[in-house]
């Protein structure tokens, strides 16, 4: 289990170059696999187009607490990565102005950022209809200074999701480090006790599953089923849905699969995967994300690899959604990971 | 070439089999995967099932296919490894049942 970033350790891989040299070369270079490019022009849909915007995913920060193995942010205590007040301010602004009607905000730990609940509680004021906060569950037990986000959340009606990787104690300390499991559902039975995740409950508690390995995730419905059951029986814990989400070959994802010697088997096994009927509803296309420092990317995945918008537009202080929505989004192999089999999205499946 | 009977990389070929006997090998994947779908047996059900039979056939891209399979399907290597034991026990019984068979025909043989 690593303890520090790629960044920190000075890793070839923190460098996105290098991740995009080794997503554009290899089996694709030497014409095993067909590029993404070819595959979605097949069915007309090269160059991909974004519709109406619907989400504005906002990244406040690297920081977390933890250090997963499979985190395509590189996210951990080393990375000091922080979201400004002023770019928070510009984020607003942008709010009040777009017709986004969810706000996704995201992290390493975006509770670690030293502005969150101020810019929690002006969002709310902006006419969000759908307020989320990723959280890793384990940030809300981590200090005492966290201790009340459960009825932080409550007050201002966030909408939260949380990742889960396993409902067992073991596969979910291996991905996510030692004593992770039982924080998170101690963290959950705090949230249930607000009356977050409860079946008629407005107060929102989804889960997110990644797959804690070189493989590709189950069927979204019967992984819920499972999830519910284990959840519920051992530890009375309630949750509204479950995200099966694909893990995408990127930062320590990616150095994982490498060093494992699984990243071949895995691209291949995206490449199979290939759902066309997947490509229409992919996240970029209905999605703006915001970086830390406010440069603007079509997906969180492209954030990480500093693939910016192809467009004039690519900071929030210029935001204007005409000149933005009329680009193209920006594409490369790692892309198959968000339509492969029932496609994946940070709101789970999407064909 | 590969310098051994078995190539992982040959499970990725296996869909070919079709290329040199389109109807039998269409017929065979159809059935496959009529097979796998859930019905009175879930689908994880299926997949410990799948697992425990690639072991006892000995089959190598079984094994590696049904034990991704199970791990997509949120099975944990407790369960994975009971399923093997269920069919190490029905194959190494189908071994010993066949003592009943030499105990006979040795009585039979002697005074």
């Amino acid at each position: 289990m690593a303890t520090k970033s790629l960044k920190a350790q000075g890793d070839e891989l923190a460098v996105s170059n290098k991740q995009l040299e080794i997503l554009n070369g290899g089996i694709f270079a030497d014409g095993e696999l067909p590029y993404f490019k070819d595959k979605i022009n097949q069915i007309g849909q090269f160059p991909l187009r974004p519709k109406k915007l619907e989400v504005l995913q906002i990244n406040v920060g690297y920081m977390c607490n933890q250090v997963c193995e499979h985190c395509h942010v590189d996210a951990g205590p080393d990375r000091k990565e922080i979201m400004t007040r002023e770019t928070m301010k510009q984020c607003l602004e942008v709010i009040k102005n777009t017709g986004a009607h969810t706000l996704d905000l995201t992290g390493g730990a975006p509770e670690m950022n030293p502005h969150f609940r101020w810019f929690v509680e002006e969002a709310a004021k902006a006419g969000i209809k759908d307020f989320i906060v990723r959280s890793n569950l384990t940030i809300i037990r981590a200090n005492k200074k966290y201790y009340d986000l459960p009825d932080f959340f409550k007050k201002h009606n966030v909408h939260v999701i949380s990742s889960m990787p396993h409902w067992t104690r073991g596969k979910t300390d291996k991905q996510r480090g030692d004593g992770v499991f039982d924080k998170s559902i101690k963290a959950l039975q705090e949230l249930n006790e607000r009356g977050y995740g409860m079946p008629d409950s407005e107060l929102r508690l989804d889960l997110v599953y990644n797959p804690s390995g070189a493989y590709l995730p189950g069927d979204q419905t019967a992984m819920e089923k499972d999830f519910k059951k284990a959840l519920k029986e051992d530890f009375g814990i309630q949750f509204h849905n479950l995200f099966a989400i694909t893990n995408l070959p990127i930062a320590r994802f990616l150095d994982y699969l490498i060093a494992s010697e699984n990243y071949e088997d895995y691209m291949y096994a995206l490449v199979e995967a290939y759902n066309p009927a997947a490509v229409a509803n992919v996240m970029c296309t209905n999605t703006i994300s915001v970086s830390w420092d406010g440069w603007l990317y079509d997906c969180d995945f492209n954030q990480m690899l500093d693939l910016k918008v192809a467009s004039k537009v690519k900071h929030i202080k210029d935001y204007n959604e005409d000149i933005l929505n009329d680009r193209n989004i920006i594409i490369s192999q790692h892309c198959y990971g968000c339509t492969a089999g029932a496609g994946s999205s940070c709101q789970g499946t999407v064909a | 070439m590969a310098d051994s009977y078995y190539d992982p990389k040959d499970l990725r070929k296996f869909g070919k089999i079709t290329e040199w006997s389109e109807e039998l090998g269409t017929k065979f994947f159809d059935y496959y995967g009529k097979v796998f779908e859930e019905g009175a047996l879930s689908a994880r059900e299926k997949s410990l099932i799948a697992l425990a039979v690639s072991h006892v056939v000995k089959c190598p891209y079984c094994i590696d296919a049904y034990t991704k399979d199970g791990l997509q399907k949120g099975i944990t290597k407790e369960e994975m490894m009971e399923a093997v034991h269920v069919g190490a026990a029905i194959e190494s019984g189908a071994t010993l049942v066949h003592g009943v068979q030499m105990m006979n025909k040795y009585n039979k043989l002697s005074m």
